[in-house]
This record gives structure tokens, sequence and C-alpha cells, in this order.
């Protein structure tokens, strides 16, 4: 027994059983535990109902509570908004949605502009990413076995250093007097610094970089289960293999090239810090304009309804993402 | 034509790696300069370092991190894995696709959509229940074990999804109870994807700046709440000594994590040749 039982692992869990086992003798244990099994309380409904009442609590009321003040008028004080409902007597309750809020998004360009620049912005990074993830992913998939788990490391190692020291790292590598122009300037290519800080391709390179990770990797597991005797059958059969790409590979990987895409593009619409850093005055993101009603302005329920209105956009790319990850967890079991 | 194309896919692989790579490497080499320009070359100075070291304000907001990162990575691990465990073993139970949906949203949320709906949470309860009193590091570990438990559960059920079932029907057949079966084969499997786990979530809260600075409170600044605001006055050279520094740490920890899992999947696998062949 001890001999099967070390081939599977070491003796720490001897200990948790042997505690287990001494918890379980105590009688307050065995009472707790019949009365919970007695109304169909199983260790099995426990332990679905740990994560679940947690994530409901922290992520799933937070946005309830983001609904309401997003329709409630604008106050002094603090905290910065009305209460929706208030008791006139005490039979007659009061119930004032305002949805004004909306109606200003609406109303004002800043707002619109926003929008529409973020789902812009997120769109072209997102096929940027993809541009380059897929040629690594699927180089990482076709190199020796002993290389693959290295180069995936590599691919993740940046992602485990702080996300905002990369972020940074490009204000010196991109400042007028940084690390491009004074190489060129000083190979004579060109005369003055180019602009390339505070601008839309620094947002999309920023972007590109801190997502290319999110990118590679469910492309990478996709392009790896590839059946490559397809691709033989092709070649034997006179296909070329630009066509055999995208008649075989790019079909079969699609749920790779999807998740990887929401992966960007999803967090990509809401981001602060890139936009933040490296974005101009032009590059106006919907996360930049949320921080700033939140922060600057101290409008609560305008951050809130700026926040309600891009979750209405992302939504469908949320539900698509969740759909595809479904299909890839069945396809394993 | 072959050729051709895996020489395109060579190309691409070295400028996608030295895209990820040049920026890192120009911060480390960039925190040696001499001059205060942050790029312009002025020879080579450990200045910075030695700045670094003495300043009170880095280092109080690096231990807040630390802890803070620690109490969530265990956290999330415990949900986490906790909610790994259902999603990939109980079958189809009533509400699994809510749990599914609630364990994949955070992870794409953008964070100033979470941050500023847990802050809300937080005002709304503290009036209601008096609790929590005030914002500050309750607060923020609450706040980063909820969106960084769903990455420890991913990592937990794909490990779990890619896992063969027999051997913890074995073990039931035998008599094991749940509990014992979780105990003694499911867990000391899964061991290292929730060490992995317990890693990505320590990281996840360590670099948070967004959500972080939503339900901070006065005195609870994070080291990236302190970078961050450094950074808006601009390129300082001890952000780069301080980066540098960070960035050596994780690389000396994950190439440590690396090499004790393969040793540890090394010995596993010569316990079972050994059980095998004992049995025989």
């Amino acid at each position: 027994m001890s001999r099967n039982a070390r081939a599977v692992g070491d003796s720490s869990p001897f200990v948790l059983a042997e505690l287990m086992a001494w918890i379980k003798a105590l009688g307050p244990y065995r009472w707790a535990s019949n009365r919970l099994r007695s109304r169909g309380m199983t260790g099995r409904t426990a332990v679905i109902s740990v994560p679940y009442l947690w994530l409901s609590l922290f992520f799933l009321v937070p946005f309830l509570i983001v609904f309401k003040i997003s329709v409630s008028d604008i106050r002094l004080g603090m905290p910065p908004y009305d209460p929706l409902i208030t008791w006139a007597s005490a039979q007659v309750m009061e119930l004032k949605v305002n949805l004004g809020n909306y109606a200003f998004l609406w109303e004002d360009a800043l707002y619109r502009n926003a929008y529409a620049n973020s789902i812009l912005t997120a769109g072209i990074s997102t096929i940027l990413c993809l541009l380059i993830g897929y040629p690594m992913a699927y180089g990482i998939a076709r190199s020796k076995p002993s290389w693959r788990n290295l180069l995936l490391l590599l691919v993740m190692l940046p992602f485990w250093t702080s996300f905002l020291l990369r972020v940074y790292a490009w204000i010196g590598i991109l400042k007028n007097n940084g690390l491009i122009n004074n190489l060129l300037m000083s190979m004579g290519v060109i005369d003055e610094p180019i602009v390339m800080l505070q601008t839309n391709f620094a947002v999309y390179l920023g972007i590109v970089y801190s997502y290319l990770p999110f990118m590679v990797l469910p492309l990478y597991t996709a392009i790896e289960k590839l059946d490559l005797t397809l691709l033989e059958a092709a070649a034997d059969l006179g296909c070329r293999p630009v066509k055999a790409f995208f008649k075989i590979t790019a079909p079969l990987t699609k749920g790779g090239i999807v998740a990887g895409s929401m992966l960007v593009f999803i967090p990509a619409v809401g981001e602060f810090v890139i936009p933040a850093l490296l974005g101009g005055p032009g590059s106006l993101m919907i996360g930049r304009v949320l921080w700033e009603e939140f922060f600057n302005n101290r409008s609560w329920p305008i951050a809130s309804a700026v926040a309600i209105a891009m979750l209405v956009v992302l939504v469908f790319p949320i539900w698509i993402l969740q759909r595809v990850q479904g299909r890839e967890m069945g396809a394993h079991r | 034509m072959n050729q051709k194309r895996s020489f395109f896919v060579l190309t691409m692989m070295a400028f996608g790696f030295a895209f990820l790579y040049i920026p890192i490497l120009s911060l480390i080499v960039y925190s040696f300069n001499a001059s205060r320009l942050v790029t312009v070359w002025g020879g080579f100075s450990t200045k910075w370092y030695v700045a670094l070291m003495h300043n009170e304000a880095v280092k109080d907001a690096a231990w807040l991190s630390f802890r803070i990162a620690t109490m969530n990575a265990t956290g999330a691990t415990v949900l986490g894995t906790l909610a790994g465990l259902a999603l990939a073993r109980f079958g189809r139970f009533r509400s699994r696709s809510l749990l599914a949906g609630l364990t994949t949203a955070p992870l794409v949320m953008p964070e100033v959509i979470t941050g500023l709906s847990m802050l809300l949470l937080f005002v709304a309860m503290e009036q209601l229940f008096g609790w929590p009193d005030g914002r500050g590091i309750t607060t923020i570990t609450i706040a980063h074990i909820t969106f960084s438990m769903a990455y420890v559960t991913v990592v937990v059920q794909s490990r779990l999804a890619t896992l063969d079932e027999s051997l913890e029907e074995a073990a039931m057949d035998l008599g094991a109870r749940p509990a014992k079966v979780f105990f003694l084969i499911t867990l000391p499997i899964i061991m290292p994807a929730i060490l992995a786990g317990w890693l990505l979530a320590f990281t996840l809260s360590w670099d948070d700046l967004v959500i972080t600075s939503f339900v901070n409170g006065p005195g609870s600044s994070t080291l990236p709440v302190l970078i961050f605001s450094k950074m808006r006055l601009g390129v300082s050279p001890d952000i780069n000594a301080l980066a540098t520094v960070l960035v050596l740490i994780v690389t000396v920890g994950i190439v440590t994590a690396g090499l004790l899992m393969a040793r540890q999947q090394k010995r596993r696998e010569l316990d079972v040749q050994q059980a095998i062949a004992g049995n025989q």
C-alpha cells in the first residue's frame, strides 16, 4: 500500500488524511455533517457553493450596484449620488430612476468618440496581435518537442514581470530622444526625431506588446492538436502550402484564433494604463474616460453609466469567448 | 516552397521574441546609466541602486504589496481549486454554466469596470453593515482574490480535464470516500497546477495597479500605485533600477519553480516505474 501511494505523491497527503480522520472523529463534526446531510447538503454542494457565493457577492452583486448608481442622481457629498428609493411617508415609496446619465453620454460627442476610438484601437491591435502571434505559435508548435517548453516559457516570462514596467519601457524607446530616434539619428537616416510617443501608433504597439502572450497560448494549443497527415494528404494531392494553410490549418485552428482574439480584444477596449502612459490627447479611450470621471470629476453616476455602456459593448465578445472555451473544455473530456 | 515558408516562420519567431525582450533589456541596460536623462548614455553607474536601497517609501510599498499578494494567492488558490474541481469533475449540475461564466468573466473584464464595481460594493456594504470600515489592505485583498481566482480556476480545470479519471474511479471502487480520494489521489497529482496557480495569483496581485487604485485607501499605496505616480512625472532612472530588481527576482523565481517541478515530475515517474517493477 505504502509503495503504491508513494508512487502517486509525497507523504504530505497522509498527514492531511490523518488530520481529516481526527476531525471526523470529533462529536461536533458528526453532528454538523449529519444535520447538513439530512438537508441534502453534501461535500459536493459545499465545493460548488463556496466559490459560487464568493463570486456572486464580489463579482455579480457589484454590477447590480453599478447599474443602480448609473441611474441615480448626482449629488454633492459622500457618497455622491442620491438613493433610488425614498420613503415619502410610512406607506408611500418613491422610486426615482434617472436615465439622464445615459442621455448625457449619448449626446456628448466626447463619450461617443471615446467609445468608437476604443473599439477601433482594440480591433486594430487585435489584428496586429494575430498577425504576429500566429506565425510565432505555429513556429513553436512545429519545433522540436525539447524546444517547445522552453519557447513557451519565453513567451510567458514577460507576462510574469510587471505589466506597468514593461509599458514604461516603451516610453524610453519611443520618445523624441529615446532609443529608436537616437539610433536613427546617429546613423544619419533622419535629421529630426520622429514623433512616436503620445500617438495612436504607440497605443497599438503597447497593446500588442502587452497582450501577445494571450494570443500565442490559445493559438499554440490549437495548432499543436492539428493532425499533420491532413497537410501531407493535401500536398500529395497537389495543394500549394499557402492554399493548404487557408483551406486546412486556418479553419481547423479557428477555435484558437477566436479565443486568442477575444482574450486580446475585450480587455483592450477598457485599457487604461497603456493609453494613459503611451497615448496622447488624441487617443482618448473609454477606460481613461471612466478613470477621469471617477477620480478627477468625482462623478460616480456618470462613471457607472460609462461602465455599464462599456459592458453592453462587451457582452457579445464575452459570450463568444465563453462558447469557444466551453467547446474546448468539452473536447478534452 | 516548404523551405521558404519555414524561413518566414523563423523570421517571424525571431521578430516576435525580439519584440518581447528588447524593451525589458533596454530597461536593464539604462538602469546602469549615470545620466539622469534615462536614454542618453552618461557612463556606467550603480548609484540608482544605492538610491533605491535608501528609499523607505519604496520599501514600505513593496512590503505591503508582498503581504497582500501572499494573502491573495492563498485565498485565490483555495477558491480557484474548488471552482476548477466543480467545473471539471461534477458533470452537469444546476447553474453550472453560471459558475463557468462567473469564473471566465473576471479574466477578460476590463480592470476599470471591476475596480469601480468592487469599490461601489464596499461603499454600499459599509453603509449597510458598517463593514469594511474604510478601505485598505482588506478591501484590496478581497478585490484581488476575486479577479485572480479565475486564473487559478482555469489552470486547475484544464489540468483536471487532461487527467485520467480512472485513478480516482479505482480508488472509489476500493471504497475510498470522495474527500479521501481528493486528498490522497487528486490533490497530489494536480499539485504542480495548484502551485502554478498560486504563483500566477501572486504575480497578478503584485502587479495590479488599476483595481488597487479604486479600492485602496489613504496610506495603503502598493508598489504599482507608487511606481505609477512616479511615472506620471516622467521617466526616471530609479524606476529602471527597481524594474531590473523585479525582473531579476521573477526570472530567478520562475526558473527555480520550473526546475523544482521538472525534478519532482522525474522523481514521480521513477516512483511509478519502481512500483510497477515491484508488483511484477
